[in-house]
């Protein structure tokens, strides 16, 4: 079996590593990098839990073969919070209005959230709703979930 | 005897040989071609690697397309709108060209599995998966879309029509052609489209029927003169409705027309009782109101 030589940058620092051809993204993270807070939950590209952002744009990392960031760029959970561990403000309102019960979506959850606000500062009801439509809450806490977005869009509304 | 662990769940890694990633068609085309069957196309993958991990096929490589580059445009050639192999559902969903030619086609690939989803998977690999759920390829279908097959003895232009065998099945071997095109005709004046989709939740889920309706009539004369009515999935493959379209030609526009429609539709359709999808017996009642609620809105859509 051919090992792969990947480059890429993770959570903006240069990353290169040694990887086989039948790894999955959320694998590498978790187990070789040591990033748990990318979740398993289905495993099948159904519940959005291992969401990152390849490019930006969000993916789950649970069915993408880790062969396909050569080169690219990847946000992580861990890539928001500031170097002094500061929150950023998405996870913040995701405490301050309770959108987290047992947690195991909420990296997907914000993740999502992180790449609607950066292409659309002030998104309304159904586009929060649209954009974390691929992420399964099995707590059912959407409501608080979708009101954490909203606050921040606000949040970014009041300052501008 | 207990059953162990492994074999409860699908295995964690795929299990490849090599991934190999080709920077051009041709290298593409040599790669699958030395490999004679045991290597397999890849491009979002969301179809692909689900079957390599519950081992539903087993290849020895996968030849990864998406570094080709040209494949992932949306274009317009007068009349026909011809989209490379590479161009995802997000791609399509937010086309302005598609929405204003083709918006039954920006529905269909707004509707595929989630965001995360549509941001990576393939139109074309909708096309290839050859499933009769395929939200996206039943739109294409009603458009009469005519997909470009790259292979070893070169290229192959298919009508979506002659593509489907069966469940999974087409006419494309991905061990050894890609799908590098499809194209189709944008929506005249008098001609007016309609999606519609039944599921039981509004994201996240598979569909338990959809239809697309392409209409072209003679709104003066209040007279149907031809449409395409693609179904799925309620057969073995997604469908034209070929006897209702039959029916509809020459048509004029009233209740009665649609009803018969309607009726031959579900004469048409042969849908399994489903745990998952529902009855064939509620399936083959909502064929019906599917198909005269998607001729009356294609109606109302044209010249709109």
């Amino acid at each position: 079996m051919n090992e792969l030589r990947l480059t890429f940058t993770l959570n903006e620092k240069d990353i290169s590593i040694e990887t086989s051809p039948n790894t999955m993204l959320v694998d590498l993270l978790r187990d070789r990098l040591g990033l748990t807070g990318t979740k398993v939950g289905c495993r099948e590209g159904e519940c959005g839990a291992c969401t990152v952002l390849l490019d930006g744009i969000p993916v789950n990392s649970c069915i993408l073969p880790a062969a396909k960031i050569q080169g690219r760029s990847l946000i992580t959970i861990e890539g928001l919070a500031d170097e002094n561990g500061q929150l950023s403000q998405i996870q913040q309102a995701f405490m301050n209005e309770g959108a987290a019960q047992c947690g195991f979506c909420t990296p997907g959850m914000i993740m999502n959230a992180k790449a609607l606000l950066e292409r659309n500062s002030e998104p309304d009801n159904q586009e929060i709703r649209r954009s974390i439509s691929g992420v399964l809450c099995r707590c059912t806490g959407y409501q608080k979930i979708v009101q954490a977005v909203a606050t921040v869009s606000d949040m970014k509304k009041s300052q501008g | 005897m207990a059953l162990a662990f492994k074999d409860l769940h699908w295995a964690r890694d795929i299990k490849v040989q090599q991934y190999l990633q080709p920077k051009t068609l041709e290298e593409a085309l040599e790669m699958l071609a030395s490999f004679a069957g045991r290597a397999k196309v890849i491009a979002g993958g969301t179809d692909v690697v689900p079957q390599l991990r519950r081992r539903n096929i087993s290849v020895e490589a996968l030849v990864d397309v998406t570094c080709i580059p040209g494949m992932d445009g949306i274009d317009r050639d007068g009349e026909n709108i011809i989209m490379g192999g590479l161009v995802t559902h997000a791609q399509v969903a937010s086309s302005e060209l598609i929405k204003q030619k083709a918006g039954i086609l920006s529905e269909g690939a707004g509707s595929v599995g989630s965001p995360q989803i549509r941001n990576i998977a393939t139109v074309a690999g909708n096309l290839v998966s050859g499933q009769p759920a395929a939200d996206a390829t039943i739109p294409l279908l009603a458009l009469d879309a005519t997909v470009t097959v790259a292979g070893s003895k070169g290229l192959r232009n298919i009508p979506l029509t002659e593509f489907f065998l069966d469940k999974g099945k087409t006419v494309l071997d991905c061990t050894r052609e890609i799908l590098t095109q499809i194209q189709f005709r944008g929506l005249r004046e008098n001609e007016g489209g309609c999606y519609l989709r039944l599921a039981k939740r509004k994201a996240l889920t598979l569909p338990m029927l959809v239809l697309a309706a392409v209409v072209n009539a003679n709104m003066e004369k209040r007279i149907i003169n031809r449409a395409a009515i693609a179904i799925g999935p309620v057969a073995p493959v997604p469908y034209r409705a070929r006897d209702v379209e039959e029916g509809l030609k020459g048509a004029p526009i009233s209740d009665e027309t649609m009803e018969a429609a309607a009726n031959r539709g579900m004469l048409e359709c042969t849908p399994r009782d489903s745990r998952l999808r529902g009855s064939c017996d509620y399936r083959q009642e909502m064929t019906k109101v599917f198909i005269k609620r998607g001729l009356t809105r294609a109606i109302a859509q044209i010249g709109s």
